[in-house]
């Protein structure tokens, strides 16, 4: 186990230091002088030579890369271009909205995707199975920005059951707050609870030939305990796995989501950046991305480990 | 030509798949939709009933059905059929190059990965690496070096589909490595390139092949996501993404113009999806069974 955790641990130490440098190389790839561009509209050369100064940019490389880390380090991402705010607290206060968003879509995903996926798998042949299967290829197919569109236009103004957009903060106002969030956890959760879905039906087919289904049968338990209490250990691992799995989807349709619902989060954050070419924010953006990630991954893994034995010992193999 | 020449997954499958999916309705209904696509996607210049990019201020917000715009029209007046078919044009020339850029990269590296121990860990760095960096953010990325378009979109979506290809390929070649044939041509002396191109790469061929029927699907979803955000297909010129980011800020005056390019989108994932299922069931019979 120790040594699973020690060589898991590595590998993500030695893929966030690639994603530094790929970030620290991308930002040097920027068209022409990065002081031009740092400095957007601004081009008297003053101002120019404060920003070669501010981000010195006359160091060699490998000082360059060696500040970028210590700072990110401490949480200075540098100042937006535009607003001339501390970029770390910018993305403090559009993470939370993006990590409850995120959440939320999740367990809703996991709910209905379990249920679909055990449903289908024990209604075998029946026509139960053909329409889960049905709802699992439609939430694969349709693009779930466009699924907000259209819950915008039909729930939200034609029948004014969600607020279209807008977002309260959950410790002013949590009824207010998960009132906002329903309907873009919904649709961000859409290809997730496809993705479940499939993964749930099929390792509960797998479960349910296995030897240990047929001792449990035998043994005189009701197929609902023997469903009940199998499906939930397997679904669980099936969540966890696919999460995982999933996380780069799902950060990126966070990312539209919030550009749908309006809601001041971390994509909404991203989006503006490109257009308005902040430049520090847009470095700060995908080196937290990368890290985020990186971070959850390695949870994911440990926490795979932790709930299917099976990989504990393979790691100390 | 010696027994081990002849790959041997070409050799006994291929008329029996096509066989299995001819006899699934299902199959067939993606396969004909897919092909009615293609053939407006093609043709959209000769058969598009209007130029998608034409405006006529007299006559916007029509209604589907209106003589002449069978789909109706958006707040500029354009044929929004016309525009769906230029836009099927730009979202399969975004899925083709993407799914192209990543097989181009990930099958060579796959078949590295799986055949030479010595650099797996390596290429699964690489992996690791490309996979902390989701599609979007990607995309943001490249959009602020190189600037938003069609070929950008499709590199960040064909990069971020190289995971997946490396880890498919892979462990079809750790499989196919440790099969007879196999060691039967390496002991009669194949060197390594041509056990790989001439064994592995030819009988990893359906694995990679249903791996791209799911990736374009993908691909024109993150397509449309990349050009409805402004970051990918830059208007004027018709892309279903910027059909959808246009219509949102009229939505409620001309709903059509919200509803058809998403629909259109959707039938296209769909049929790709459904054939790329079908596809899998057919080469893997076993596993459809189940």
């Amino acid at each position: 186990m120790k040594r699973y955790l020690l060589s898991r641990l590595w590998q993500s130490v030695v893929t966030l230091i690639l994603a530094t440098i790929v970030v620290f190389a991308g930002v040097r790839a920027l068209p022409g002088d990065p002081a031009l561009a740092l400095a957007g509209e601004d081009r008297d050369p003053e101002s120019l030579r404060a920003i070669r100064e501010q981000y010195g940019l006359d160091d060699s490389l490998l000082v360059q890369f060696w500040q970028f880390v210590s700072h990110a380090a401490r949480g200075d991402l540098g100042r937006s271009i535009r607003t001339g705010e501390p970029v770390g607290s910018m993305i403090a206060g559009a993470l939370p909205v993006t990590i409850e968003l995120s959440i939320l879509a999740i367990l809703v995903a996991s709910v209905i995707g379990v249920g679909a996926g055990v449903v289908a798998a024990v209604r075998r042949g029946r026509p139960a199975e053909w329409a889960a299967n049905a709802l699992a290829l439609l939430g694969l197919s349709v693009p779930n920005f466009w699924l907000g569109l259209m819950a915008i236009l039909y729930l939200s103004v034609a029948l004014g059951l969600f607020p279209a957009s807008g977002f309260v903060p959950f410790f002013s106002n949590p009824i207010d707050n998960l009132h906002h969030l329903v309907l873009p956890a919904l649709i961000l959760g859409t290809g997730l609870a496809a993705v479940i879905m499939r993964q749930t039906r099929s390792s509960m087919l797998d479960a349910l030939s296995a030897d240990y289904i047929r001792t449990a049968e035998a043994k005189g338990l009701s197929p609902r305990a023997v469903i009940g209490k199998h499906a939930l250990r397997n679904s669980l691992i099936v969540v966890v796995t696919i999460v995982g799995l999933q996380l780069g989807a799902l950060i990126s349709g966070a990312v539209v989501t919030e550009r749908i619902f309006a809601l001041p989060g971390f994509g909404k954050l991203t989006v503006d950046a490109v257009f308005q070419r902040d430049y520090p924010v847009i470095q700060a953006v995908v080196l937290v991305t990368a890290t985020a990630y990186i971070v959850i991954n390695l949870l994911v893994d440990l926490l795979y480990s932790v709930i299917d034995p099976r990989i504990r010992v393979r790691g100390d193999a | 030509m010696a027994v081990a020449d002849i790959p041997v997954g070409l050799r006994t499958n291929r008329s029996k798949v096509v066989r299995r999916i001819l006899r699934n309705p299902l199959a067939i209904t993606g396969l004909v939709v897919l092909a009615i696509a293609v053939v407006l996607a093609v043709f959209a210049p000769w058969l598009a009933p209007h130029e998608p990019t034409q405006t006529h201020l007299d006559q916007a917000f029509a209604p589907p059905g209106t003589v002449g715009h069978l789909l109706g029209t958006d707040d500029l007046g354009r044929d929004v059929l016309s525009r769906i078919m230029f836009g099927l044009r730009a979202s399969l020339h975004v899925g083709l190059l993407a799914v192209a850029t990543s097989l181009v990269i990930g099958v060579p590296l796959g078949l590295m990965a799986g055949y030479f121990r010595a650099i797996d860990a390596l290429i699964s760095r690489f992996t690791d690496l490309v996979l902390a960096f989701p599609f979007l953010i990607l995309a943001v990325g490249l959009a602020a070096i190189r600037g938003a378009s069609l070929g950008n979109a499709a590199i960040a979506i064909g990069i971020a589909q190289i995971p997946g290809v490396i880890r498919i390929v892979r462990s079809e070649t750790l499989r196919l490595k440790s099969l007879d044939f196999v060691a039967a041509a390496i002991v009669e002396g194949a060197g390594d390139p041509w056990v790989l191109g001439r064994h592995i790469l030819p009988n990893a061929a359906s694995v990679i092949i249903v791996q791209a029927t799911v990736a374009i699907p993908a691909a024109i979803l993150g397509e449309a996501v990349l050009s409805f955000l402004g970051l990918g297909i830059q208007p004027p010129a018709p892309s279903l993404g910027t059909m959808l980011s246009d219509a949102q800020q009229f939505a409620s005056r001309a709903p059509w113009a919200a509803v058809m390019p998403g629909v259109a989108i959707m039938l296209l994932a769909l049929a790709f999806n459904i054939v790329g299922d079908s596809l899998r069931d057919a080469l893997d019979p076993k596993a459809s069974r189940r």
